[in-house]
């Protein structure tokens, strides 16, 4: 009981202390710039700690934990994709999308085709994959609570999910930027301190050697070797999910955001560097966390308390350093959920308000007012919508389900983006099938999976969601959905072609050699720059 | 069409084909060359046990492949920063020669970083 009073207690202040911040930002959140993007003005390192605190989820915190405490080194695939996905990021698109897009990635996608198919496919996609990154955060949320409080998970989600919704319609992208870069500061310090409690135990010594021997002589080799071949399909799947872990990233719309609040391409580099060593660090940090768990706390404890592993940093905490560092450690895997889901709300609702409900629906001509408003809606519809699928996911690791996240994401908006920046051929018809092909394609499959047809009696940990035998035999879709995305990219731009000459003479297709040199110049307005420039400064492309 | 001719004005600046020139002798080597090494450890450990093999005490091949991949991200990172700060010279000078010729293209021929 005292623990318990102890962790409230702590909850009680990160809460207090996030809200504040959140009231605080809010009061300057005046125009749509602020919100969607921060008014373009963060610092390099700055967004570089927003950028690690976005990525750094749930999913990283208690899923990666959670997954190498179960199953050893095939949760480190997670860490390892993760980190990887970023030489992505900076060698082929954080660049030129700073220098194309304005406040959503479907502006990236705009500058080329103007079209407003392009941007309803564009938000389209943004929407699912902040959908299915939410009901994993959601997931971890009611996981964590239901430890920490001994309240159930349904109840978890809900309470979780109301604050956060508060919290983004307050803030803004002003609110979040400075939630992330607290909590990213947070989550490192505790994670660093965990994984030093692991190491200065006796039997390991400050060697992280004797981790990988206590590990393989205490609970067996096979949580320390990879796991044998298994046969083609699961071999793929392996394949598969790493297909969506280095690729995702790169098309994950609240990643994609931070690009687009800071003023030059050479803040959007200096912030991928701060980022990357942070995520690294971090990811080095997960089997330390995870075999710490699974020795110190045990695979029966960490399996008991939630079958999918999800609470075994924080139980680790508890093991290790007593009822005040379990709070401590909870309670900022807390923050780290709501700031996220925030992030992602963001996101989602900047690319149906300013994207779909500006763009396409009004034309162009909604005020801000009326824009800040459809995204406030919009950001409390996409949390229920969030909240009520989080519900039966309770069984699945947040990673697992992050996983899910970054195929979709890969599937929808990495072909789409990739072939805007370094295509030349490629139209309008060719974006919108891309986006929708790689979108449905990778939906379908991972409800023709055995993730959600999970059969009458599917093997703990899972519970059954759809009692059929899944029809799909691959656990992650990528490794077919990525290449649909790019057929469907192709297809449409050999459909679309005779029409794209004609927009392209029409001037309503922006040509490849302006996109060409303004996505690696940074050069917007031409006339301007080139003949009144006596370069100084770059200006701000908006 | 009179805005596209000033974009292919850009296009056609000495310091605008050297930068392309300079990205893609960069970025095509580099991409092909961490896909290829960030696949191969799933497919060795998805189909094979060539990596089980113990190193250092029990960690094991596979483990250092990972550990690998980390030092590679942050390698290869700096290179390109390293680099693309200095292509940033060269979108100066290709700004410059846009606005000092009119089309055919040829820049000063400061030799580029």
């Amino acid at each position: 009981m005292s623990d318990q009073t102890i962790s409230i207690i702590f909850f009680v202040l990160i809460i207090a202390l996030t809200l504040g911040i959140t009231v605080w930002a809010s009061r300057k959140n005046k125009s749509t710039s602020d919100h969607y993007v921060a008014g373009g003005n963060i610092k390099g390192w700055q967004n570089g700690l927003a950028i690690s605190g976005d990525y750094l989820s749930a999913a990283s915190f208690l899923g990666i934990a959670g997954a190498i405490s179960l199953t050893g080194f095939s949760g480190f695939y997670l860490s390892i994709g993760f980190l990887v996905a970023y030489l992505v990021v900076l060698l082929l698109v954080a660049e030129p999308l700073r220098n194309l897009g304005k406040y959503t990635f479907a502006d990236m996608l705009a500058s080329r085709f103007n079209k407003s198919s392009v941007r309803s496919a564009a938000a389209l996609s943004t929407i699912a994959i902040s959908m299915f990154y939410m009901i994993a955060q959601l997931n971890g949320a009611g996981a964590l609570i239901e430890l920490l409080l001994g309240i159930n998970y349904t109840l978890s989600v809900i309470v979780i999910g109301i604050l956060m919704t508060f919290y983004i319609v307050a803030g803004g992208m002003v609110a979040t930027t400075w939630i992330q870069i607290v909590k990213a500061v947070l989550l490192i310090a505790g994670t660093l301190a965990l994984s030093v409690l692991v190491l200065a135990q006796p039997s390991i010594g400050f060697n992280p050697v004797n981790l990988f021997n206590e590990v393989d002589s205490q609970i067996g080799s096979d949580m320390v070797v990879p796991p044998p071949p298994a046969g083609l399909v699961a071999g793929l799947d392996v394949i598969s999910l790493n297909i969506a872990l280095v690729l995702g990233t790169a098309g994950l719309p609240h990643i994609l955001i931070r690009f687009l609040t800071v003023p030059d391409a050479k803040t959007a580099r200096s912030s991928i560097i701060t980022a990357t060593w942070i995520i690294g660090l971090f990811y080095l940090l997960t089997p330390v966390l995870g075999y710490g768990a699974a020795l110190f706390v045990g695979q029966e404890a960490i399996a008991e308390q939630n079958p999918a592993g999800n609470t075994a940093a924080p139980q680790l905490a508890e093991a290790l350093g007593g009822p005040i560092f379990f709070a401590f450690i909870s309670a900022v895997a807390f923050a780290t959920i709501v700031a996220v889901v925030a992030g992602l709300v963001v996101a989602a609702s900047s690319a149906f308000a300013h994207d779909f409900y500006s763009n396409v629906i009004r034309g162009g001509e909604a005020s801000e007012q009326e824009q800040l408003r459809a995204a406030r809606f919009t950001a409390v519809g996409i949390s229920v919508l969030a909240i009520l699928l989080a519900i039966p996911a309770a069984s699945l690791n947040v990673a697992f389900l992050v996983a899910l996240a970054f195929a979709v994401a890969a599937s929808a908006n990495v072909p789409v983006i990739l072939l805007t920046i370094f295509w030349k051929r490629f139209n309008t018809t060719g974006a919108v099938a891309g986006i929708l092909v790689g979108l449905i394609s990778c939906v379908v499959l991972i409800i023709l999976s055995p993730n959600v047809m999970t059969g009458p009696n599917p093997e703990p940990p899972l519970t059954p969601i759809i009692p059929i035998e899944a029809p799909f035999p691959f656990v992650y879709p990528a490794i077919f959905s990525v290449p649909l995305g790019f057929l469907g990219c192709y297809l449409g731009t050999l459909l679309g072609g005779r029409g794209a000459e004609r927009e392209r003479e029409q001037g309503l297709q922006v040509s490849y050699d302006e996109i060409r040199v303004r996505s690696l110049t940074g050069i917007s307005n031409i006339e301007q720059e080139i003949h009144e420039a006596t370069p100084q400064e770059e200006p701000r492309t908006t | 069409m009179e805005r596209q001719d000033e974009w292919i004005r850009v296009e056609r600046t000495s310091a605008f084909k050297e930068l392309t020139r300079q990205r893609k002798a960069f970025i095509l080597p580099a991409t092909i060359f961490f896909l290829v090494f960030y696949f191969g450890l799933p497919f060795l450990t998805a189909f094979t046990t060539v990596l089980d093999a113990n190193v250092i005490g029990a960690i094991n091949l596979a483990y250092i492949y990972a550990f690998a991949q980390f030092a590679m991200t942050w390698i290869l990172m700096h290179v390109y920063v390293s680099r693309a700060n200095r292509w940033d010279d060269l979108v100066d000078r290709a700004r410059h020669e846009a606005a000092e010729d009119d089309g055919t293209g040829d820049g000063d021929g400061r030799s580029s970083g």
